[in-house]
């Protein structure tokens, strides 16, 4: 009401407005200023002699940014200005985040694949001449397989349980104590880990290097990280549906197992998806805990294995180009296991989502 | 079936706020009472110490007597689990389960509390659906996720869920609020049907619901902010509506307050 008497009096004070529609710049704008800059920027470059392509790269962004803004300004305005200003900015951003990923993922490919096949996948490196070419990475994937399984189920179902603890029940001192230890515990580095586990297990409990002391290092580093995760994904279930559980006569330990757990299950194995991801290219641990081994040791509770990241240093450390072709082919095999993990977290996360199809 | 209640002294507590004092009142069995009052004046918390829900709240506490015909709620070794199953609760914003059919929602209280036949449940969820009017909306749907339907439908899917459990008494918090006046209408048709069966108590800011479907009326009321809700007076609704004996109930009824 009072809005609309405001309205009124503003309009009819002022002078006569412009009308709504406004010169444009065509659609084509911005992808025909990118193509002038990359070319200007191009063409400094080697006006300039300049040596490294970052410059050119640089330089054509700067113009980019440059060139739409007053472009804008000329034409549509400073408020379309500004707008377009932002929309360049992010634009530049997100190529420069773009390209290290891309760069490094062709990279891998490119060098991986050159050896990279059905022997590769299926031989270990027992009894393989170091400088030749041959030999295979089996027995690091039987290693990280074991490794990281054991670590999964030894920090998920803790983390999770950590997780309900705090959401669903922790109040007061013990909840707030265990909330900042888990924050420590994040920014425990690797090496730390796998130093405790190096003192705990082999030092003083005097066991002999093992997957399983490995995966114990490692389930250290993916605790915190499911903790997290998966609190967030619970705080995120509406306190309503626990009430209306609960209001039925529902006991609180089934709300959280039939009501709470189900609801927030796509988010939580998301989050151990990306806990595992993150593990799996851990080295330090592995270097300390399991030793490396060349041949195949299918026990991860006697004696030394291997693992796919400590397989790729080790193979760089030998230094020569049989050794490098098999170390590239090993960090495809990581990626790629990575990114699988990735993509069935995705598709679990989708078909679990809770569904409102109408 | 249907229980009487009878509350004596009650006072509940959020932490040391104290929410609402000292409230005394029967509700008759088979029979809708309404709650009507200003925001904040403590009407959701009495409905929620009527089934133990006020505890779930962090700091919340209850003193006093809530007397189910003979047995006190508050009373030690009483089980709030058991409390809650025999006084159901709707809410104000429709929460069917989301991870849940509009079937398993119905089926949710049964299923969630011990092992069911398959067909003993569909016999219950039909009865249960059949009661909320819900039935020939939904029959041939009942596999499709309960999120899926729409606001008014998803209010009846969740009395027919409370009622899946043959509850004594049933307590609705402004069941009507998130809905349009379809909805409602459908809604307060359900409770004058339900009250055949159950002791019904319902929280309203719609004077004009409060005047349509209840029995009896409750004015609750509070003396400043930060000061605890309190129940004015308790009447038949048409003597509340007509002539109360207080004058702050005519002032909030005729519209006069503050």
């Amino acid at each position: 009401m009072s809005n609309a008497v405001i309205d009124k009096s503003a309009v009819a004070g002022d002078a006569p407005r412009p009308g709504l529609k406004q010169p444009r710049l065509p659609k084509w704008t911005p992808i025909g200023l990118a193509l002038i800059s990359v070319g200007l920027g191009c063409g400094i470059g080697v006006a300039g002699d300049l040596s490294s392509k970052t410059q050119w790269g640089l330089i054509a962004a700067l113009l980019f940014v440059l060139i739409s803004f007053t472009l804008t300004t000329k034409v549509e305005g400073s408020r379309q200005a500004k707008d377009k200003l932002a929309t360049s900015l992010i634009w530049v951003c997100f190529l420069l985040a773009v390209i290290p990923l891309v760069s490094l993922i062709w990279e891998t490919v490119d060098r991986g694949r050159t050896v990279l096949d059905g022997y590769f996948l299926g031989h270990s490196m027992e009894g393989v001449q170091t400088i030749l070419p041959g030999g295979g990475v089996y027995h690091a994937i039987i290693g990280t397989l074991e490794q990281v399984g054991i670590a999964t189920a030894i920090a998920a179902p803790i983390g999770l349980l950590t997780a309900v603890y705090l959401v669903e029940y922790g109040r007061g001192k013990l909840a707030k104590a265990v909330t900042f230890f888990v924050d420590v515990m994040t920014g425990v580095p690797s090496i730390v880990a796998g130093l405790f586990i190096l003192t705990f297990w082999i030092i003083i409990l005097d066991f002999d290097y093992s997957g399983f002391a490995g995966a114990m290092a490692l389930a250290i580093l993916m605790m915190p990280i499911v903790v997290r995760s998966t609190e967030e994904m619970l705080k995120l279930v509406p306190n309503e549906l626990r009430e209306a559980s609960l209001a039925l006569g529902v006991p609180k330990w089934r709300t959280i197992l039939k009501v709470v757990l189900p609801t927030a299950i796509g988010g939580i194995i998301t989050g151990v998806m990306l806990a595992v991801a993150r593990i799996a290219g851990e080295s330090a641990p592995i270097m300390l805990l399991v030793f490396g081994a060349t041949g195949i040791n299918n026990n991860p509770f006697d004696g030394a294995q291997s693992s796919l990241p400590y397989y790729v240093y080790e193979q760089w450390q030998l230094g020569n180009d049989a050794s490098y072709n098999r170390a590239w082919a090993a960090a495809l095999v990581l990626i790629a296991f990575v990114m699988i993990l990735n993509l069935l977290a995705r598709g679990i996360a989708r078909w679990k989502a809770p569904k409102s199809g109408r | 079936m249907a229980k009487r209640i009878d509350v004596s002294g009650l006072t509940a507590y959020y932490g040391t706020h104290k929410a609402i004092e000292d409230i005394s009142m029967t509700v008759e069995p088979r029979s809708v009472t309404a709650f009507i009052g200003p925001s904040g004046c403590g009407k959701s918390t009495f409905l929620r110490t009527l089934n133990r829900m006020h505890e779930v709240t962090p700091g919340g506490r209850v003193e006093g007597k809530v007397m189910l015909d003979d047995e006190n709620l508050y009373a030690t070794g009483v089980d709030p689990v058991s409390v809650r199953r025999t006084v159901g609760m709707v809410f104000q914003r429709p929460n069917p389960f989301p991870t849940m059919s509009i079937f398993e929602n119905v089926a949710a209280g049964l299923k969630l509390n011990g092992s069911y036949k398959k067909s003993e449940l569909e016999g219950i969820v039909e009865k249960s659906l059949k009661g909320a009017n819900l039935w020939n909306e939904v029959k041939d749907r009942l596999n499709k996720p309960g999120a899926g339907l729409s606001g008014g439908q998803q209010q009846r899917l969740c009395i027919a869920r409370a009622i899946a459990v043959e509850p004594q008494v049933l307590l609705m918090d402004e069941p009507c609020s998130a809905l349009d006046p379809i909805s409602t209408l459908a809604i307060e048709d359900l409770i004058g049907e339900l009250k055949e069966r159950f002791t019904i108590v319902i929280v309203t800011h719609n004077m004009q619901q409060a005047a349509r479907v209840s029995d009896r009326t409750a004015f609750f009321n509070l003396a400043g902010v930060g000061q605890p809700g309190k129940l004015i007076e308790i009447d038949e609704t048409e003597r509340i509506f007509s002539n109360p004996s207080v004058q702050a109930t005519e002032d909030y009824i005729s519209g006069r307050f503050g």
